[in-house]
């Protein structure tokens, strides 16, 4: 029997992942798959939950999220694109200006 | 004692208070402050461009407000005795709620007195200042200076009240500053004009803290109001304004313990030595003291106060001017001397008050005429002040010896000279003060009698007589008549001033409705005017057994403990430095310690504990965004565990 | 028809779990193989498994208007964006593994541990119960039932999100926008560049002499031979012959080494050293 709490349990596991990969990886693109995967786990909460409450919330809210992902990856890869086109890099650690 | 003569003459005291509003030509005393005021602003302002006439303004404003004094006192002589005083109010000086103060002028015998004297010695001076300056490139910076000096010093008479006198009393002190160091390049000058600035300001606090008590107890400043208001004051509050007042007078007049800038006021050129330093401005003091007659009527305590410090003065200067190579500075002895003479007349009260004036107004004749005098020699000496580098210049200067000569006849009091006539008085009046204190008083004021025959007679002696000692290189002769003629005048004058004003008491008649009568005199011959004669004689002949029978070493021998201590003014230098300087040092240096490492320090490593721990936290910002991202999650972890502690 | 509906009883009960593991699985070998891929293509590949994986149980989950939108606009849109900005970045870029932060991943992986801990520990807590018994909402009904919420009760959020896209549309214009740094070229300068580059004249066309009017083909030159430059380097193979071309034109130009083996000799050959001699100067 597949209960939400198997989902959720996914979900947490799928996020976690993500986090690292954010901390532990150098390429900008990466981080930001990284990120989308975070995002993907919390939607795949929200639609989980939804289920278990039996309302449509949890993917209205899901849906949102998808939209201001899309917008966050449009700017982050054309910050990130900038950045490249100044540094001829896409490692997130080479863009360390501003620091003490 | 006190108690009856100060019933005695309060009515009179109270008829002074009447003023009237001045008409005709009184009511133009704007004049006398514009006329100098307009010589200083044109010389001071206008710049090199009135180098070559700059003189002429200089000269010719104090004899136009001589000229306009001279009008307004006719005028006044034709008023009765009780309507003399007049005023008139020039613009509203400060008209804030219940505070206000008109800039008013007050004409009245007293200050007329005043105005003749400023105006008249003050015209002489400066034609002298036109010989005398003539080889110094900024004599017009010098007469814009001395116009401003008369501008203030007249409106130091003529207000009509305290802020006004004030203003005045001030405006005299920038000018005496101004001129002590008119030669600045010279550090001796221009730390004797510091000097003179700061030992008038502890006066100044004086006048100012009193002027603020008559405001807190009376809410007015004006003559007429405070001294309406004061017999209905506290007898504290009195004695304490007239104790305040003598403050400033001391200060501005020299008087122990505020006398030690006048000996170094020599610095300044000596015109500025006999004008403000001698005749008018030191003189600013005892015109206080006179004025305020009705304060101090009711306060025997503050009276007595004032003629103690004029005897301890008047002794004090008299001993400082027997040691003095240095022939202004003798001089400047002498005028400290002279002024605690008045110092004690006014500290007698209505008996003192008159004969304080009057040895005021001959003062200023006679002891200008002695400081010209001084300045027409050592303008002739090539600068050279020290008496015992004279010796002899009665020959090759025989106009100076005259006049000098006059003059020293008139301060010493020899009959029938000026000095005669106005010092006996005040000696005798020290001793019809009676009781212990008018003993003591008037002993004082003998035996200063004495010392000013002995120190006088020295100087005379040093400059004009024996052999010559002064150097080859120098070739003195008699000044030009420039600086002459103004000399012959102040000698008439230091001749005749003293009896004209005396007898009859033509001038006690005159001040009468002002200052009070004193007990009527009978005759001009009182025993103590006859011993203090016999002692100037002593005086004279000791003098001259000292400087005129013996060889003058041209170096200062090592002299008497007495000498050594007149010498350095009495230790009065080492006195203010101990008790006031030093002090005042160590104090600083406390509070630059403490202040460099209690509040600094404690300020400081604040400072560098912020700044430090700044310095190491800062290493966290290493700019990299995955550190940054790892600080975020752990500290969402931790918030998030804290939130679960707390929940479950 | 909902799936729900379809597969009932037993037998469609264990279909879904064993789903659920199969989908369960790959989504989470995926995800560990993205942060664990060297290269970021192969990175981009596991996201798009991942995402997949994730469209299939929102069906499972009862909503199909995810899953749907889930595979249209995240694996097909966002996911080629990445794919995109991949390609300018450099397809072959792959992340050194040396790690440069000193205790970057020790306290990484220490924080991804204790998320996990605690997180496990609050849905542990949570009293999560079977799903109740579907309704239409989450059937064939979903999209009406979503889109009435999305009208009424969500309708501000709705809108922001519009001012959110539009936003984020401008932001990346003025971000990817390029600066002119320089004057803008006159005629002139470029009547003058042309003259210096050596070649005045337009390229060949392809084809003009050829029997194909394709644009791969090149150009005959009056010996026989081809024309290389008649043929757009992009064109022109895994090697694209773009040496003969005149400095000025598409970047990779700098591959001279085969052209110079490539250029037949005559005529055409001057024209190509000609060429040859600008390259060589750029």
């Amino acid at each position: 029997m597949v209960s939400p709490a198997h989902f959720i349990a996914l979900s947490v596991i799928l996020f976690v992942i993500g986090a690292v990969g954010v901390l532990v990886r150098r390429n900008a693109i990466v981080v930001f798959m990284c990120v989308e995967l975070m995002l993907n786990a919390a939607n795949l909460a929200f639609v989980a939950f939804a289920r278990m409450h039996n309302g449509l919330d949890g993917q209205l809210i899901a849906f949102f999220v998808m939209v201001v992902a899309a917008a966050e990856v449009v700017v982050g890869l054309a910050i990130l694109t900038s950045i490249f086109r100044a540094r001829r890099s896409a490692s997130v650690d080479d863009a360390n200006l501003m620091k003490y | 004692m006190t108690g009856s003569v100060h019933s005695a003459l309060m009515p009179q005291a109270a008829a002074a208070l009447t003023t009237y509003h001045a008409t005709g030509i009184q009511d133009a005393a704007g004049l006398l402050l514009a006329f100098p005021l307009a010589g200083a602003a044109i010389l001071l302002l206008g710049g090199k461009r009135t180098n070559s006439w700059g003189h002429y303004v200089g000269v010719a404003m104090p004899l136009l407000a001589f000229a306009y004094g001279v009008a307004a006192y006719v005028q006044m002589l034709g008023y009765p005795a009780a309507h003399r005083s007049r005023e008139l109010t020039l613009y509203q000086f400060i008209d804030v709620g219940r505070f206000q103060v008109p800039l008013g002028l007050q004409l009245d015998q007293l200050s007329i007195c005043f105005v003749l004297l400023i105006t008249g010695v003050g015209s002489l001076i400066h034609i002298f200042a036109v010989g005398y300056m003539s080889h110094d490139p900024e004599r017009r910076r010098f007469f814009g200076y001395m116009n401003l000096f008369l501008a203030a010093m007249l409106l130091l008479v003529l207000g009509n009240n305290y802020l006004a006198l004030y203003a005045g009393w001030e405006g005299v002190g920038l000018a005496s500053y101004l001129l002590i160091g008119f030669w600045q390049y010279k550090d001796s000058a221009a730390v004797a004009a510091k000097k003179a600035f700061i030992a008038n300001r502890v006066g100044d606090v004086g006048l100012s803290l009193g002027i603020m008590l008559m405001f807190a107890q009376f809410g007015t400043v004006t003559f007429q109001g405070v001294f309406a208001a004061v017999p209905s004051a506290s007898h504290g509050v009195v004695t304490a304004i007239g104790l305040l007042l003598l403050l400033g007078a001391c200060g501005k007049s020299a008087q122990v313990p505020l006398q030690s800038w006048l000996l170094d006021a020599m610095e300044g050129p000596t015109p500025v030595s006999a004008l403000i330093h001698a005749a008018t401005m030191v003189t600013a003091g005892v015109y206080l003291i006179v004025r305020s007659a009705p304060i101090f009527d009711l306060t025997p305590d503050a009276r007595l106060a004032v003629a103690i410090v004029g005897a301890v003065t008047l002794l004090f200067g008299a001993i400082i001017g027997c040691a003095k190579d240095d022939i202004k500075k003798a001089l400047a002895g002498s005028t400290m001397s002279q002024i605690g003479y008045m110092m004690l007349a006014a500290g007698l009260g209505p008996a003192g008050y008159v004969f304080a004036i009057a040895h005021l107004l001959a003062h200023g004749f006679f002891k200008a005429g002695l400081f010209l005098g001084a300045g027409s020699i050592k303008h002739e000496m090539n600068e050279e002040v020290d008496m015992r580098r004279f010796g002899g210049l009665a020959k090759v200067m025989p106009i100076t010896w005259v006049t000098f000569g006059l003059a020293y006849l008139a301060i010493i009091g020899i009959p029938p000279l000026s000095g005669f006539f106005t010092k006996d008085p005040i000696i005798d009046a020290a001793f019809a003060k009676g009781g212990t204190s008018g003993a003591l008083l008037g002993t004082a004021a003998l035996i200063g009698a004495g010392i000013t025959g002995f120190y006088m007679t020295r100087v005379m002696l040093m400059t004009f007589h024996g052999e010559r000692r002064w150097d080859d290189t120098v070739h003195p002769h008699e000044a030009p008549p420039v600086m002459t003629w103004p000399m012959i005048v102040l000698a008439i004058g230091s001749v005749f001033a003293g009896g004209l004003l005396i007898v009859d008491n033509r001038l006690l008649n005159f001040l009468g409705p002002v200052t009070g009568v004193p007990p009527t005199r009978h005759g001009l011959w009182t025993w103590s005017g006859i011993v203090a004669l016999a002692l100037v004689v002593v005086a004279f002949g000791i003098a001259y057994a000292l400087y005129g029978r013996r060889e003058i070493p041209v170096t200062a021998p090592a002299g008497s403990p007495v000498t050594v201590a007149a010498r350095k003014d009495l230790y009065g230098d080492a006195i203010n430095e101990g008790l006031l300087m030093r002090p005042g040092q160590w104090l600083t240096r406390l509070s630059v310690f403490f202040d460099n490492r209690g509040v600094d320090g404690l300020v400081n490593s604040l400072a560098a504990a912020t700044g430090g721990s700044s310095g190491r936290l800062r290493k966290l910002q290493s700019g990299f965004v995955r550190s940054y991202a790892l600080s975020m999650l752990v500290g969402g972890v931790l918030l998030v565990g804290a939130l679960l502690l707390v929940r479950l | 028809m909902s799936h729900h509906m379809l597969l009932a009883g037993p037998a469609a009960e264990t279909t879904r779990v064993l789903a659920y593991w199969v989908l369960a699985v790959i989504s989470v070998t995926s995800a560990l193989g993205m942060i664990l891929a060297r290269r970021a293509v192969h990175c981009a590949m596991m996201l798009a498994l991942v995402m997949l994986s994730l469209a299939v149980m929102y069906v499972e989950l009862g909503a199909p208007f995810l899953a749907f939108v889930q595979v249209i606009v995240y694996t097909g849109a966002v996911l080629m964006l990445f794919l995109f900005v991949l390609m300018i970045v450099g397809i072959t870029a792959a992340d050194s593994i040396i790690e440069t932060i000193r205790g970057q991943r020790l306290w990484a992986a220490l924080g991804g541990i204790a998320l996990l801990v605690l997180l496990s520990l609050v849905i542990g807590h949570a009293a999560i119960g079977p799903s109740p018994p579907a309704t239409a909402k989450f059937g064939n009904g979903n999209l009406n039932a979503l889109a009435q919420l999305l009208f009424t009760k969500y309708v501000f959020p709705f809108e922001l999100t519009s001012a959110l896209l539009i936003t984020a549309a401008l932001g990346a214009m003025v971000l990817a926008h390029r600066e002119r740094t320089g004057p803008k070229p006159t005629q002139r300068e470029l009547a003058a560049r042309r003259i210096a580059s050596g070649r005045p004249t337009p390229l060949p066309g392809p084809g003009t002499y050829a029997q194909h009017n394709a644009v791969d083909m090149p150009a005959l030159l009056p010996d026989g031979t081809q024309s290389s430059l008649s043929v757009s380097p992009v064109l022109s193979g895994p090697t694209p012959d773009v040496s003969d071309y005149p400095e000025g034109l598409p970047e990779g130009s700098s591959e001279a080494e085969p052209a110079r083996l490539a250029s037949p000799a005559g005529s055409a050959g001057s024209a190509d050293s000609g060429g040859q001699e600008a390259g060589d100067q750029w």
